[in-house]
């Protein structure tokens, strides 16, 4: 994930500061203007407004309620609807781990505990220090090679014992 | 003179590190002054062998495999750029049993070609398809479909050719076609494979499509789950439009089809086809009830071909080689072939594309090779979350529509999920229940309601509270959930639970019954 955008930083805790929440603002009408075009184009703009700032901030429905002519409620009910969208930021990392029945077959329940241990968080939380998200997803299509993962985009399968301590270095833990 | 390499990049080899094998290979390329050239390829599926590299000899090529990168010195020092090797070379991938049994129609390019090249997928094939078809008129291009016997690869296996000619016929300003690549079903993973190793064969599918239907635009829905092949299919879209593949003048024809792809965001549902519409539309995914059906009335109110990746991939084919060629494999009124995605807990894990009609045993122990943890299979998922258990005393099981229908199961979109003896099928059972509540879109009460208090009954039972009432009653909810949803998602929910209670009937009864309190 890129740690800057248009020279903001986008690391979570300066979000709640007036001046960035003007720039996220710009950003997010940057975002709207691009799609002024797109038929559907609430999907792509909240992936979007997502991918840039980690999260779907609060004040990004009405932006976009607005500029796509729906209403509030509406733009909200899209936000909740979808697994993928976040109303608040992630860890600094974000490992999916595979719970679907491919990776259920090959342990996956007893792979969720010892990642848990190791990145010192449960399934579907954020660890205290804001370190690293562990969530549940259901399939990643590595079906053929399970236990699987995503870990900030990257992919790992046939998760074992060195994997998960793959998994923990390149998360800091 | 430089030797070529294939390495994948399919994500299922990414996953067992096949970046790391390409970056070994070129370190120890350059350690020794040798020159290679590595060409990031799809997968062929064979995963257990994965990453699997190949060398271009003179007489074809050799795989490798599965190469992990602490090999690659032993493979240079055993002289693998010339084709020769130990313990892990496999010798020609095409003599390879696993693969000399397929019936490659649709997959004949993955993990062959260089996804990234038009011209080797045209030298190789391609768009033979669109081109006889761009010299037919749409009732021929309708035709050829439906006389190739093609149906819903997605699962509903609905004839491909009649959804068409229905929207062929249909009155509208516009039309679309819309790819559904929302494969959430797990145990499948033919859509990511093919996205990734081939993704001109689905812009060719879809653009016959369009000249067929008379549609001048599509949109492909691949679910967020895939970056690897979203990143592939917007590369290759801007390829084909740079080529004239795609654009207001495809091939020089005069007819117009372009297309763009667009990314879910972690809804199961959306597989379900009108609740994909609702997606790209902007909207939550929720069902819609039918009618109208999506061919009269689809996306943006308008006539739309809603087909899976795999039926649209399977179009140029058809077209190249003709409806009878296609027609000439499967069974019984399931036509041509099927890649059937081997997974879970299997030792031969991967895409097998044959002919409808082989039995589920071979394709589990003969083709699969059994369990991977060596331990006898218990049951076997065939059809996603939504697809019924199959015991093994069920193995004679033809795969095809008909045949897996007639044993209250589905073949969906083809995975088949292994499981070995140590699964618990009452927590099996759960899962799909709770996975069902989990997905739910919320729009009809049997799948919202239902499948919540489907997990409480699990849980009574579990708890060994009135065991045989609650069976009971998980029966009857099962049934108000199959007749009485709007959906598959909550229509198809009672297959894994109502198979799991009826042929692993033990697997419920395992607690000592206690009294409730009155």
């Amino acid at each position: 994930m890129r740690d800057q955008l248009n020279g903001i930083p986008l690391s979570g805790g300066l979000w709640g500061m007036t001046a960035h929440a003007e720039g996220r603002v710009r950003l997010i009408q940057d975002i709207l203007a691009q799609h002024a075009g797109t038929e559907g184009a609430a999907l792509p703009v909240l992936h979007e407004i997502q991918a840039a700032l980690g999260h779907v901030p609060p004040e990004a429905v009405p932006l976009v309620a607005a500029a796509l002519n729906r209403s509030r409620a509406e733009i909200h009910g899209v936000v909740t609807f979808y697994h993928d969208f976040r109303n608040s930021p992630p860890g600094r990392h974000v490992v999916k781990l595979c719970q679907a029945e491919a990776c259920q077959a090959m342990g996956s329940a007893a792979v969720a505990d010892a990642l848990s241990h190791r990145l010192g968080t449960a399934l579907g939380q954020t660890s205290p220090d804001g370190q690293v998200t562990l969530e549940p997803v259901y399939c990643l299509g590595l079906c053929a090679c399970a236990p699987a993962a995503m870990v900030d985009g990257d992919v790992f399968g046939r998760i074992d014992q060195d994997v998960i301590a793959e998994i923990g270095m390149a998360v800091g833990r | 003179m430089s030797t070529r390499l294939y390495i994948p990049c399919d994500a299922g080899a990414l996953a067992l590190g096949a970046d790391r094998v390409a970056r070994a290979v070129i370190r120890e390329a350059e350690a020794r002054s040798v020159q290679v050239e590595i060409i990031r390829t799809g997968s062929r599926g064979l995963y257990w062998l994965e990453p699997m590299v190949e060398v271009a000899m003179d007489a074809g090529r050799i795989a490798f495999g599965p190469v992990h990168p602490a090999d690659v010195p032993a493979l240079f020092d055993g002289g693998f750029l010339e084709g020769k090797g130990g313990a892990l070379r496999l010798g020609r991938p095409e003599d390879i049993p696993f693969l000399a049994r397929q019936t490659r129609f649709t997959f004949a390019r993955c993990g062959v070609v260089d996804p990234a090249s038009l011209s080797d997928y045209e030298t190789q094939g391609g768009l033979a398809g669109l081109r006889a078809a761009l010299r037919m008129t749409p009732e021929a291009i309708v035709s050829a479909v439906t006389e190739s016997g093609l149906r819903g690869r997605g699962g509903a296996g609905f004839p491909t050719g009649i959804k068409w000619n229905t929207v062929l016929g249909a009155a509208g300003q516009r039309k679309f076609v819309v790819a559904n690549a929302d494969e959430g079903d797990s145990g499948t993973f033919a859509d990511r494979m093919l996205m990734e190793g081939d993704p001109f064969l689905l812009i060719e599918g879809m653009a016959i499509a369009g000249i067929a239907v008379g549609a001048t635009y599509g949109y492909l829905y691949v679910r967020s789950e895939y970056p690897h092949a979203i990143t592939r299919m917007r590369g290759a879209i801007v390829t084909a439009r740079r080529a004239g593949l795609l654009g207001p003048d495809i091939l020089g024809s005069g007819r117009s089809f372009d297309m763009e792809v667009r990314v879910g965001a972690g809804a199961y549902v959306c597989g379900e086809e009108t609740a994909l519409l609702e997606s790209i539309e902007g909207k939550r995914g929720q069902v819609r009830a039918k009618p109208p059906l999506p061919a009269i009335r689809g996306l943006f109110g308008c006539p739309t071909v809603i087909n899976n990746l795999i039926s649209l991939a399977s179009v140029p084919f058809i077209l190249a080689h003709g409806a009878a060629a296609y027609a000439a494999v499967g069974y019984g009124r399931s036509r041509g072939t099927m890649p059937v995605q081997l997974a879970g807990n299997i030792r031969h894990g991967g895409l097998f594309e044959a002919g409808f009609g082989m039995t589920l045993g071979e394709l589990v122990e003969d083709i699969g090779g059994g369990t991977a943890s060596g331990r006898p299979v218990k049951a076997v998922q065939v059809g996603g979350p939504l697809g019924a258990y199959f015991p093994s005393a069920l193995f004679d099981t033809k795969f095809d529509y008909e045949s897996f229908a007639a044993r209250d199961g589905l073949i969906g979109h083809g995975g088949i999920v292994v499981f070995d003896d140590t699964a618990d099928m009452l927590a099996q059972a759960r899962f799909a229940l709770e996975f069902c509540a989990l997905e739910s879109c919320g729009k009809c009460t049997p799948c919202r309601i239902g499948s919540t208090r489907g997990v409480e009954v699990m849980d009574r039972i579990r708890a060994g509270i009135a065991v045989e009432d609650n069976l009971r009653l998980a029966d009857d909810l099962c049934e108000t959930m199959q007749f009485g949803s709007l959906c598959a998602l909550g229509g198809f929910t009672p297959y894994p639970v109502r198979s799991a209670m009826r042929h692993f009937p033990d697997d419920f009864r395992r607690t000592k019954p206690v009294h409730e309190a009155a």
